[in-house]
Formats: C-alpha cells, structure tokens, sequence
C-alpha cells in the first residue's frame, strides 16, 4: 500500500535518479524537512534544544562523517573523538583570529571569522590532519589500521593539551567560545535563542547529509564501496586505491570535523579536550553506526538519534516517573546500550537502517501480503 | 484505553513534577564512574541537611524544601543536560561539584540569572564578584589551597624554601592545572623549584609519574586529584617509599576513600580542609533522631561523619543559610532564584550562627559582599590517622597568601571581564 512505485511514471533520466525515486518516500522526505525547518523552530525551548535535538543533530554528522570511512569505504577508524577535537580546535583558533608566532615574535594574525566560516574551517583543517593519519591506511588494514588511528586519538589528545598555543594560552587549559553571531543573530554564547542555535546546527546537518548521500551514490562512492569489497580485485578494474581511501578519510574526516567544531562552539560553549573528545567519543560514534547501520545514511540519522535519546528517555522514564535512584538509572543505561550492542551485532548486524528497509518491503504489501 | 493511558501519564507527570510553592535545590551528584567515591558522599550530605530541615523545622522560613537529584557522572554533556531540565523546575542555586561543568555553567546561569555555588573548586577567579555577579565559590578557593599548603610547607621547614623541590600532581584538567599559576608565582617569591606532573583522566595508571618522582625525589608533592585518581596516587606514593607527611592533597585529595585502600602505608598523609572533620557536633544528633533513626537517609546511608560527607552538610548549610536571607531581604518566604541570589551575597557566616545551627568550630566566618564572592581564604591542614582510621586536624585555620592570590584573581578575572565585554557589576 505504501512505497509503490505503482503510478509513479518518471518522464527524464534526472526523475529517474533521484535520491528518492518513489513518490511516497520522497512526500516523507519532503514532510520531515518541513517539520524540522518550519515547525520546530517555533515550538522548541532551551530544554528540547540542549538537550536532544542539538546533540542528536551534532552527533548524525560525525555519524555520517564516520560512516562514510567506515561503512562504505571499509576503514576502521577509532580517531573520531581526536578528529571532533581538531574540529572544535581549529573553529576556536579561527573565530579568535589565528595568531602566528615565529621564534617568541607575532608575525601576523587573522581577522576573526564569522562562526560559519569557522565551522567549515574546522571541518577543512580536519580533512588535512584525516588525510595525514589516513596515509598509513593505504600499507595497513583492518585491526592494525584501527590502532593506527588509535594513536591519533591519544596523539591529537594529546597535543591539545600540551600546546599553550591552541587554548590561547589560557590558565585552565579550556577553549570557552566568545559570543559570535550570524547576520545579527547570536549562535554562540549563553543569551542564544534555541531556534538560532537549532537552524544552525540544522543546515549543516542537511547539506552534510545531502553531500554524503549524494556522494556515496555517485562515482566516488562506488569506488569506496569497490575497496571496501575488495581491494585487490578494485584496483584490478581501475579504481586508484591512494585517491579512493584518502578521499574517504578527508570526506569524512570534514564532517566529523564539522560536528567537532559545532559540538563546542554551539552546544557546550566550553570544552576541555580529554573529558569532552577522549576515546569514549570514539566508540560513542562507533556504536552510533553499529546500531544505526553501516553503509547506510539514514543508519547514521537513526543510530545518533537512538544514542542520544535513549539515556535521556530511561532518565524520564526512571527517575522522574518511577522515582527510581539516579544511579541505579544511569547503571541501567550502561547495561542496556551494552546489551542493544551485541544484540544488534548478532541479530541485525545492519542495524536499524536494515529494520527500516524490512519495514518499508512490509509497507509495500501490506495489508495483502499474497 | 487511549484516554486512560494519557491520563494516567499525566497522572504520573504531576506526581513527580516539583511542586511550585517548594524551595528547590537542585543537586547535580555523581553516584556513577570513576568519580563517584567522591561525588556519593556529598550527595548525601547535601540531601540529608536538607531532609533534617524539612523534619526538624518544616523547611526555610516555612516553606519545604525539595532536592531533586541528577545524574551527571562528571561528564560536562550530562550536565548540561541536568542543568537544562532541572532549571524548568526553578532551582534556586546549582552546586555541580565539578570544574568542568562549572565552567560550562558559568555563562549559563549568569544569562538565566539563577545563582551557583562552588565552594573550593569551580572557576577560581569568580571570587571576583564585579565579574561574575552569579557565581559565588566562598569559603576557600583552588587558588587559596595551593597557599595554604605552601605555608603549611614553609612551617614546617623554618620558613625558609630556597633550594627545596615541590612537585605537584594534578588532574590534567581545567581543575587540575588551576593552582599551577599560583604556585610558579609562590615558587618565584620564595624561591623553590616547581615542578609539574599531570595525571590524564581518570587516573588509573599512575607508573609513569610516580617513577618519575622517585628519580626526581622532591622534597614536598602536592597533589590536586579527585575520584579514583587519589587512592591510586596514595597507593603509588606508598609504593615508592615517598615520606607520607611530605605529601599534601587538596580537599578534594583528602577523603577516608582515599587513604582505606593503602592501608597503614597511607599513615600520616596531609590534606587540606576548609571546614572541621569528624561527627562530634550536636547537629549530628538531630541528624540522627530526625533522619537516620527515621529510615530518610540519602543512598546507602553509610557517609555519615566522613569528610566528603561533612562538605555536603556544610555546602547544603551555606545555601540554606543563604536562602534565609534571601528571605529577610525580600520579605517572601517564597523566593526567586534572583532573589535566591541577592541572599548569597548578603550571606555572613559567624561563629554564633555556626553554633546555633549544631556546627560549632565547623567553618571559618565570613561576609560575602558584591566585590567579593570567595570568603576569606581561610584552610587548614588535615592528617590521616591509620591505626584511628580518622582525619585529624593539625593546624588552625590559617589565610592564604592574599599578596599573590589577590592579583592573580584580578588578572584573570579581568580577562574573562574583557573576553566577554562584562561591566563592573557593582560599580
């Protein structure tokens, strides 16, 4: 009854290749902006804002970014926190005015950058430092290429920790983002407006999704896919394998990057490197995929968004409804995230992504099955 | 059904809602993770003080008191997460007990206008109250403590430093590094060499620094760690042979977690403290009769009298104290977080007011003002009795070096002040 194609002629070959060629799933599409653009800004308050919807928006970037490595082009990364780290970083240093000293002397500044503009600098400083760690992944594979990465995460940790430099020099070691707005409206600082700070993070999340989307069904995403599959019969049928990894390290890594930079500069305002992008971020982002699905763009939307909401859902369901103790509570969501993990691993290994797809086959017949 | 499931939702949403009228003090505790040794105590000093007020008294001024408590793990997303669905239930004053989260929330709750204590710990420079006109970090402060224990060293050694080595081992983070300013400066005024030794989070694995105290054999080390990090760094201390009366921890480096796990090794470890230790007061009989006898203990109930437990009572009764007068000066006894705000900086703590609320000799006097949000610096020296398995204290309350503290407060709050273009509140 649902997702037929059934009456649904195209006419043009662009009809033909849309992202969604059947009329009701792209109504839905069409519908779900709508609500997320037009409706949501109206009705959202701090509480929706901070709590859920800026960081499941924030999160399906590094998501998509992340899955891009490792669910298309078949890269296990465990960088991602150090990677956000970078991201959050270089915004920082760009919406200050990037200073450069040579031997104790200023030799020139930056003006500082619009916070747009420091976002995307924070996701292209991020595809450079991806595409350096990403180099050793064209002699190294698999679980020695996961440790690889492994070490940029504790290097990038590292680094911003011990180089005065990149925190401005600041006593506690913490980046804290300066109040900046956007065509007059405030999108970092305390006095932010919800919605500004939603729209925001909202339009990156959609040109990043339509970006990888349409990258992953077009030239580039066929040859990740081509290495993920196998890497030696791609580059017997002429798929370079240097260009092929290292643009899915710098794709990704520009948007886990972008999710970095937005992560600190629009949600948190204040980051300190090791507490707010150590390993945890890593796997966090990981499991967002795992559960989400890999290989899959809505998996990503759909893992972030379960991550994100579940502890939140068992906090209000747990200790403001049933009155259980915190702690018992935040136990709980340990034991059941760990045990969705394997579940999912040994039931649906393709995540909700593939549930979603069982799910729209079942539409499609529904309510005659024969 | 449909409507009987809806109502019952709402059912339930009005039964654990706060109820307006309430005085409600938020408590954004850590019963979870690798910090929790510390964060469990305090959460139930500060949720019992608050249930013996509402048996013993009926509440503040006559209006009852609610705590309700979230889960933050230490973790600065999970706090602002709390801090965001908390603040719909009208907070009067947030206490998060974590640098982190502090400075997240520094920004925040000056916009929302809701005041937020720290007491030793938090951003050190919001004593500055031109600055930070909502948050308040009275008695002591980081930067007081590193004074403190500075001068404790100075005592001890004849008041002479030149030539002696202090390392110090801090949590490698916002909370940890905030006394390295003021101790190369203590290091330059008298002449000791400083020498730094991080530990990342959450501080497990300590090997490395502590092989290289023991090549660099300091003559003092002081350390500023917090959760799990302390009892692995008195392990490793104890495992080196390191003299434990040379080795000094901050407050929050200065629990009965701490030391238990080292056993008699940990004996004569000093911390500092900026209130009394022990259960010898007689606000712990009234504790007793009105919420241990009755059952209305906090978490397991097995805190009591510990140190961390003590600053639980003692920060719960500072905002209290603060909400009465928030309800001297306005006239209502149901006041406003705004109004909660005028309290703490009108809040004067005397030795008399101490003793009528059961906590003779617990804390030091003070009167906060608008230019001054931090008290008066005033700590002492604790030492751990192994065989007493008891905290004792060794000295008296004695003040930090205001000449160094003082201008260091100035210049950094008066960065944030320009960073963030803040006029002088009280001017």
């Amino acid at each position: 009854m649902f997702y037929r194609e059934a009456g649904d002629f195209s006419t043009t070959y662009a009809d033909d290749q849309q992202t969604f060629p059947i009329k009701f799933d792209r109504y839905r599409y069409y519908v779900v902006l709508f609500i997320a653009i037009v409706v949501i800004p109206f009705v959202i308050n701090d509480y929706w804002a901070n709590s859920l919807l800026l960081p499941f928006l924030i999160y399906a970037i590094a998501a998509l970014g992340l899955n891009i490595l490792v669910g298309y082009c078949g890269q296990v990364s465990l960088g991602t926190g150090g990677f956000m780290a970078v991201g959050a970083y270089s915004c920082y240093k760009f919406m200050t005015g990037v200073d450069i000293w040579w031997s104790g002397e200023l030799l020139f500044r930056l003006p500082e950058f619009n916070i747009f503009f420091s976002v995307i600098m924070g996701g292209v400083m991020t595809a450079l430092v991806g595409v350096l760690f990403g180099l050793p992944s064209l002699r190294i594979k698999g679980f020695y290429l996961a440790v690889a990465t492994l070490a940029a995460q504790f290097f990038l940790v590292w680094l911003f920790n011990r180089v005065a430099w990149f925190y401005n020099y600041s006593a506690s070691g913490q980046i804290n983002a300066p109040e900046r707005d956007m065509l007059g409206v405030l999108i970092t600082g305390p006095s932010t407006e919800p919605w500004a700070t939603y729209l925001f993070c909202l339009f990156f999340t959609i040109v990043c999704a339509v970006i990888a989307r349409n990258m992953t069904r077009g030239a580039s995403g066929r040859k990740w896919m081509a290495i993920r599959d196998m890497d030696i019969a791609a580059e017997i049928i002429g798929v370079n394998p240097l260009r092929a990894k290292l643009t899915a390290f710098a794709v990704s890594s520009f948007f886990v990057g972008i999710s970095g930079a937005l992560f600190f500069s629009v949600y948190l305002g204040a980051v300190e490197v090791g507490e707010a992008f150590g390993i945890q971020k890593s796997f966090l982002v990981l499991f967002m995929i795992i559960i989400g699905g890999l290989g899959s763009i809505f998996g990503s939307f759909a893992g972030a968004a379960f991550l994100v909401v579940l502890p939140v859902a068992l906090k209000v369901v747990g200790v403001d409804w049933l009155g259980w103790p915190t702690d018992i509570v935040a136990h709980l969501n340990l034991v059941i995230v760990g045990g969705l993990i394997v579940i999912f691993l040994i039931a649906e290994p393709h995540g909700i992504a593939q549930l979603w797809r069982v799910a729209k086959e079942k539409l499609r017949l529904w309510p005659f099955p024969h | 059904m449909k409507y009987k499931l809806g109502t019952l939702a709402v059912a339930g949403l009005m039964a654990a809602g706060p109820v307006m009228a309430d005085l409600v003090f938020p408590s954004l505790s850590y019963r979870t993770g690798p910090y929790a040794a510390g964060g469990i105590p305090f959460a139930d000093g500060y949720a019992d003080y608050f249930t013996l007020l509402n048996e013993r008294d009926g509440g503040i001024g006559g209006e009852m008191i609610q705590v309700p408590e979230c889960e933050t793990a230490y973790n600065t997303e999970k706090g602002v997460e709390c801090y965001e669905s908390l603040k719909g239930g009208g907070g009067l004053v947030y206490q998060p007990l974590s640098t982190g989260i502090t400075y997240q929330l520094i920004p925040k709750v000056t916009a929302d206008d809701i005041p937020m204590l720290t007491s030793g710990l938090g951003r050190t420079s919001a004593k500055n109250g031109k600055v930070f006109s909502h948050v308040f970090n009275f008695p002591a402060n980081y930067w007081d403590g590193a004074s403190v224990a500075i001068k404790h060293i100075l005592d001890e050694e004849g008041g002479d430093l030149s030539g002696k080595k202090i390392a110090l081992v801090y949590h490698n983070s916002a909370y940890g590094k905030e006394p390295i300013r003021t101790l190369t400066e203590l290091s330059k005024k008298h002449g000791f060499e400083f020498k730094e030794v991080p530990v990342d989070h959450p501080g497990q694995e300590q090997k490395s620094q502590w092989l290289q105290i023991r090549r660099d054999k300091p003559d003092y080390v002081i350390m500023y760690g917090w959760g799990v990090m302390n009892q692995v760094a008195v392990q490793e201390a104890v495992n080196i042979r390191f003299p434990m009366d040379k080795f000094i921890g901050i407050w929050w480096s200065g629990s009965e977690n701490d030391v238990l796990a080292a056993g008699a090794g940990a004996d004569g470890y000093k911390a500092l403290t900026f209130h009394n230790v022990g259960s010898d007061y007689p606000l712990y009989d009234d504790l007793k009769e009105h919420v241990f006898d009755a059952g209305k203990s906090a978490g397991a109930g097995d805190q009591a009298g510990t140190v961390i437990y003590n600053r639980g009572i003692y920060a719960a009764m500072l905002v209290a104290e603060a909400a009465r007068t928030a309800q001297e000066i306005h006239g209502v006894s149901d006041i406003t977080p705004s109004q909660m705000r005028d309290g703490m900086e009108a809040l004067e703590i005397t030795e008399e007011k101490m003793a009528n609320l059961g906590l003779p000799n617990f804390g030091p006097e003070f009167k906060v003002s608008c230019e001054n949000h931090g008290g008066n610096g005033f700590a002492a020296m604790t030492q751990w009795d192994a065989e007493a398995k008891e905290w004792k204290l060794i000295s008296d309350f004695v003040q930090s070096d205001q000449d160094i503290v003082q201008p260091l407060i100035d210049e950094d709050s008066a960065a944030y002040a320009s960073e963030n273009n803040i006029e002088d509140n009280c001017g």
